[in-house]
């Protein structure tokens, strides 16, 4: 059994700073088998992945390849031991045509020129020589592609499909992919997943990194669930059920004794109906998604990362072209009813509505790093006033009001806020967006990357403007805050709503299904019990 | 009355330093580096071939005759060093050090053609000769030697055979220059690094490597134009250059960097930088509008191909922008 | 995030996130030193000339020689008021260039729009002359060259905004159309003795109060008494005129809405999307003001100082301007410092070339050579270079050692 291990990690640990992001981590690969690596987010599946293809060094802990200890230092190192990585950000050359991606930084291959003379393949390129290997290597495993296509050209999964070929043209045994399926459409994934399976039966060792549940089911031998850092268990995926993997990745119920408050008069302040939003690549992003956010409450959203909590924040917004559907606000002071869809933030905030929104990048979007915190405050106000010069009085007190009363450590009010920590560019964003006294506030991970103090001070400022009868919707990643701090939790997965929940009675494992379910949540059964709690 | 072939061939004089000027430019914003030190680079690689020639004429006594061999070598290699150092000190502020591209590039222009108007200048002075001017027309006239039956052809003779070997080596390099960059492995890597440096690094492609030798050749063969445009005037005469440099990169606009595309693109160049020698009937001032020609076609060109879109015929899309890989 | 390789490099680079002002400008100081070191060598190795003779060389270049000081005071010292002239002249353009950098616009055609802007002028100059009142005549002129270079500037400006065209490209090609263009006319308004040159405009058409037609008059005449001879009235009103200039463009880029916009834009297109900036708007706006202020440039240019026009009027400023800027980090009053850096240099080059009878271009080489080290020295205020890990931890350790003990000795 032993010399069928293709690799194996043995007691792996890796630090970030004061972030443990792998703790004693142990993973066996078969020959011939596909691994699922499960887990949530920042559970630390890439970084192990990572550690494998040459991209981290580990701390502690060691490699063995083939029944021998393996160094990998390098990206290169790892193609010497014949693994490769497909990462979820493509590295491709978009001008280039496939087949020149994939022989990229390669020599010439002559052998492939069938006995031709030398001098006769000088004026072929790699890409001609390589053709004939890649289009057998893609009938072996069943892939579709044409070498002389460009990168730009291609739909998504035809560039992963270059990614992949690129990676076997190099002789890799063993394949590390992370999150593949995260941009495909259901038909393209299955169309994978039959590439994989024949992949694993000519004997090659494949790893999926995912947080998909039925995926897990639907394709892998085994299962390694990771928690936090730690490795959880290792199951044989027959052996299993989707119900125990989720229990596993979302771990122990923590207690975070979080206030929360009971919702006050809620009434309905925007209201967004079937709203679709596709992509540049034409994959639909959002799917239909309908919901209420109420004054007073805080409406959390659940969610796989990427699974259209960015684009529906930034299409309320006025950020995301809208593909159809509708978003409307009620005024709570003049009682009107406004359409917010297809307008930008400017017209937007020209209509009165007061939307203030915490985007998920924070120094590229939210602030700018290299300007000053006063000139930050500025950034949605300097409209106002006079037609021509700033005026940076009021910035300037509102900066030094957030800096004291959100205890931002900054040597002052004119320090560039990239030089900032991320918990305090954090409060100095969040601060600004509340200063609007808007009526939606919309945060997208807003704590991610804090310590427990600055995400302490965060939540109550939520709970804070909650108590001011803002309709509040926090996009989180943490079930265990979401829990205890939201009202209601919506979740959401590959772009619709799998199910609104009741905060106060939601169950950890139970969001945990609803977030890799791929059922739509059906509206009509049981909205009306999610206003009804709410009241 | 002038004959098309006479024009034909003088419109090819003027296109060769254009070639190599854009060859060379090219190679060097293929690896995502807009060196705008192009001007001066050529400049430079004229200036030293002048003064690798006056000296070797200088050192044969009155009366003797030059080894056809060192006559020729000794120029070629002394401008092949001066634009070596051009391009390294280039390559060593904007890839070592990062900095700007458009500033280093310009003060390498200033600095380049200080450095040609200096020494020709003061190239008599510096050695106190007792001749009048820098002379080197024994060499100039080996390197405009061309095979003796080509004036027995006709206007054949004329406009394809009568230049000297610099002028058919411009065209070797644009062609030479269209196979490595198209198909050599080395060229694929050079290109993605001009396009993605961090997708070339992730493939294992030592990025400043190709950038340096990138960089480095495209010097020399601009500064080759350069060489070709003294030896063929014959002497050194300040700011006679004139805005070849500037015109080269033009050309590398113009013949959406394809290095084969810049030799039919040179001599459209070269055509009409002296078109206005043979239109009949012109004033003087209008003819100064005719040498507007070549920068309004270039425009056109960069304006109908940004129109377009169409992906291949953009500039290097890391074109301009320094590559370090520990910024996300 | 760094990639090992299995040999591990002797050293690596970090960005640094801050340094303190003083010390970034003891850098800069600290280049420029070693470059007139390399200057003094290679002057020494090319033409024999003492780094003695070089230095003093290019102080009188500023201020005259001793006795020339001697005789004349400050108000009186022609070269000094030229010199700060030239300074005002190429700070000019600079501010000019500066919005539209800020806004990362790599905007390298002023020497186009000042001379679209030069062109301008002379034409009214030459074309309505005397036809207006001399006042009216300026105002003409002013006018005439803010939109010539403004529409120099634009027409890249709308490329860009619309279709994305490289705006490097396309400014730098413009500024050889443009100079085709001023040739043409200069032949065409040469007066006709076959030397296609303009010569001095309105040279012997004198308005009422002894001023020429066109002609920027010297409002400081008579200013300074009881001196005899000052010059300081000749340059002064340009002089102010670029300086107050100077402060618009810093209150424009520090207090106002629009240049608070334009570093929105500059330093983050994402940002200015999310509040909502039309950034293709603010673009063309950008491009119109820069290319306004080479006109104005321009009009500086021909009716204050030449007078006339010609296709080498601009004489490279425009480009020297781009370094002016960007070494000053585009703070126009930083601008005033480097823009004078540039013209000592190139003035104490060029008296060098002369006095010690070497060719006038060895200053273009000297100049590049100070500059050289000046971009070079960027790098080492912008990143750190870290030795590896091994080293990098002695290092560390003892220099702890050092601080620990620094400690005691305090206490």
């Amino acid at each position: 059994m032993s010399d069928n291990i293709a690799i194996e990690l043995k007691g792996i640990t890796k630090t970030f700073g004061s972030i443990v992001a792998n703790d004693n981590v142990d993973l066996k690969v078969y020959k011939g088998e596909i691994l699922s690596v499960l887990g949530e987010n920042g559970c630390g599946k890439t970084t192990l992945m990572n550690m494998i293809s040459g991209i981290y060094f580990p701390d502690k802990g060691n490699i063995y390849i083939n029944g021998e200890e393996a160094h990998i230092a390098s990206p290169k190192d790892a193609l010497n031991y014949k693994i490769g990585m497909i990462h979820q950000h493509f590295k491709l050359v978009d001008v280039f045509t496939a087949a020149e991606n994939i022989v990229l930084g390669l020599k010439k291959d002559y052998k492939s020129a069938n006995g031709n003379s030398r001098f006769k393949t000088m004026f072929k390129t790699g890409a001609d020589l390589a053709k004939e290997s890649i289009v057998s290597l893609s009938n072996k495993y069943g892939f579709d592609i044409d070498p002389e296509k460009k990168i730009y050209q291609m739909s998504v999964s035809e560039k992963q499909t270059v990614e992949i070929i690129k990676v076997l043209y190099r002789g890799a045994d063993i394949l590390i992919l992370d999150e593949p399926t995260a941009v495909l459409t259901p038909q393209e994934t299955e169309k994978l997943f039959e590439i994989l399976k024949k992949m694993r039966d000519s004997g090659k060792s494949i790893i999926i990194i995912t947080h998909k549940l039925h995926e897990v089911m639907a394709i892998s031998d085994r299962v390694t669930v990771l928690c936090k850092g730690k490795h959880v268990d290792t199951v044989k995926t027959s052996e299993t059920t989707p119900n125990a993997l989720a229990e596993m990745m979302v771990g122990q119920k923590l207690s975070l004794n979080i206030y929360r408050g009971d919702p006050v008069n809620p009434e309905e302040r925007l209201v967004v109906k079937n709203l679709n939003c596709v992509s540049r690549e034409g994959v639909k992003i959002l799917d239909d998604v309908s919901f209420t956010a109420y004054s007073g409450e805080i409406l959390g959203i659940a969610g796989i990362a990427g699974s259209g909590q960015r684009e529906l924040l930034e299409s309320i917004a006025g950020l995301q072209k809208v593909h159809s559907g509708e978003i409307t606000y009620n005024d709570p002071t003049t009682g009107k009813v406004e359409n917010l869809r297809d307008k930008t933030p400017m017209q937007i905030r020209n209509l009165g509505v007061r939307l203030s929104f915490v985007p998920e990048d924070r120094l590229g979007m939210g602030l700018v790093g290299n300007m000053d915190i006063v000139d930050n405050m500025m950034l949605r106000t300097y409209g106002k006033g006079g037609p021509f010069f700033l005026h940076r009085k009021n910035p300037k007190k509102l900066a030094e009001d957030i800096v004291e009363r959100l205890s931002v450590s900054t040597p002052g009010i004119s320090t560039p806020v990239r030089r900032l920590s991320g918990g305090n560019v954090q409060k100095v964003l969040v601060g600004r967006e509340i200063a609007a006294s808007p009526t939606v506030l919309m945060a997208a991970y807003p704590v991610r990357g804090l310590d427990i103090n600055s995400s302490y001070m965060i939540y109550n400022l939520l709970n804070e403007q909650k108590e001011k009868g803002v309709a509040v919707i926090f996009v989180g990643e943490d079930l265990d805050v979401l829990i205890e701090l939201c009202d209601r939790i919506m979740v959401i997965g590959s772009g619709h709503i799998t199910g609104i929940v009741d905060g106060r009675r939601a169950e950890k494992n139970e969001l945990g299904i609803l977030m890799t379910s791929s059922k739509k949540y059906d509206e009509n059964l049981t909205d009306e019990e999610g206003t009804t709690d709410a009241n | 009355m002038v004959s098309i072939a006479s024009v034909i061939q003088r419109a090819l004089v003027q296109s060769a330093p254009l070639l190599f000027g854009s060859t060379g430019e090219i190679l060097t914003e293929k690896s995502g580096h807009l060196n705008l030190g192009t001007a001066g680079t050529m400049y430079v690689g004229g200036i030293c071939g002048v003064i690798g020639a006056f000296f070797y004429e200088r050192s044969i006594p009155d009366g003797g005759t030059l080894n056809p061999f060192l006559a020729i070598i000794i120029p070629l290699i002394c401008s092949i060093i001066g634009s070596l150092i051009m391009g390294l000190i280039y390559c060593f502020l904007t890839v070592t050090l990062r900095a700007n591209q458009n500033v280093t590039g310009l003060a390498l222009t200033t600095f380049g053609t200080g450095i040609g108007n200096f020494f020709g200048g003061s190239l008599v002075k510096l050695v106190d000769s007792d001749v009048a001017s820098v002379n080197f027309s024994r060499t100039s006239e080996l390197y405009r030697a061309y095979l003796p039956f080509a004036d027995n052809l006709g206007w054949f003779g004329q406009i394809f055979l009568s230049h000297g070997f610099l002028f058919y080596l411009g065209i070797v390099l644009a062609i030479i220059s269209t196979f490595v960059l198209n198909k050599t492995a080395k060229g694929l890597n050079l290109r993605a690094v001009g396009e993605n440096p961090a997708t070339a690094d992730a493939a294992g492609i030592r990025v400043n490597l190709y950038k340096y030798v990138a960089t480095c050749v495209g010097s020399i063969i601009s500064g080759l134009g350069g060489l070709y445009y003294v030896m063929e005037i014959g002497n050194w005469s300040n700011d006679g250059f004139g805005d070849r440099g500037w015109l080269a990169i033009a050309l590398v606009i113009f013949a959406v960097w394809k290095p084969n595309f810049a030799i039919l693109g040179s001599i459209l160049f070269g055509g009409l930088y002296i078109a206005h020698i043979f239109i009949p009937n012109i004033s003087a001032s209008v003819s100064e509008l005719i040498k507007m020609l070549p920068y309004a076609v270039t425009i056109i060109v960069l304006i109908v191909t940004s129109l377009r879109r169409k992906r291949e015929n953009q500039p290097p899309a890391h074109l301009g922008l320094s590559y370090f890989r520990e910024e996300r | 995030m760094q990639i090992k390789s299995s040999r591990e490099p002797l050293f690596h680079l970090v960005k640094r996130d801050k340094i303190p002002w003083w010390k970034a400008w003891l850098i800069r100081i600290g280049a420029i030193l070693l470059a007139l070191v390399a200057c003094a060598v290679i002057s020494e190795l090319i033409t024999g000339v003492k780094p003695k003779d070089l230095f003093t060389t290019i102080l009188h270049s500023w201020f005259g020689d001793a006795d020339y000081r001697e005789k004349f005071s400050i108000v009186q010292n022609r070269k000094f008021w030229i010199l700060l002239q030239e300074t005002a002249i190429l700070l000019c353009v600079a501010l000019a260039v500066t919005p539209a950098f800020k806004m990362r616009f790599w905007n390298i055609g002023a020497e186009g729009q000042v001379l679209m802007g030069c062109l301008a002028s002379a034409g009214c100059m030459l074309l309505i002359g005397d036809s207006v009142s001399p006042s009216m005549l300026l105002v003409i002129m002013f006018i005439a060259a803010v939109v010539a270079g403004a529409i120099w500037a634009i027409i890249p400006a709308i490329f860009k905004a619309q279709w994305n065209t490289n705006e490097t490209l396309f400014t730098l090609m413009l500024n050889y159309v443009a100079m085709q263009i001023v040739a043409y006319f200069c032949i065409e308004w040469a007066p006709s003795n076959g030397s296609n040159v303009v010569g001095v405009i309105n040279r012997d058409l004198e308005t009422a109060d002894g001023g020429n037609y066109g002609w920027l008059p010297n409002i400081f005449e008579g200013f300074v008494k009881d001196v005899e001879r000052p010059r300081m009235p000749e340059y002064a009103h340009i002089i102010l005129i670029v300086l107050v200039l100077t402060a618009l463009m810093f209150i424009y880029l520090r207090y106002s809405k629009q240049g608070y916009e334009i570093s929105v834009v500059g330093e983050s297109e994402n940002t200015a999307r999310y509040i909502g900036i039309n950034v293709k708007k603010v673009i063309l706006r950008t491009m119109l003001i820069s290319g306004a202020i080479c006109g104005i440039a321009g009009f500086l240019l021909v009716s204050g100082i030449e007078h006339t026009i010609a296709m080498d009027t601009v004489g490279g400023r425009g480009f020297t301007a781009i370094m002016v800027s960007w070494l000053a980090k585009f703070n126009p009053f930083v601008m005033i410092v480097t823009s004078f850096l540039f013209v000592i240099m190139d003035s104490g080059a060029s008296k060098v070339a002369t006095d010690l009878r070497v060719n006038e271009s060895f200053s273009e080489v000297l100049t590049a050579l100070i500059i050289f080290f000046i971009i070079g020295c960027e790098f080492f205020i912008n990143y750190k270079i870290v030795f590896s890990r091994r080293n990098g931890k002695k290092l560390v350790s003892a220099s702890n050692a050092v601080t620990s003990s620094d400690n005691d000795n305090s206490k």
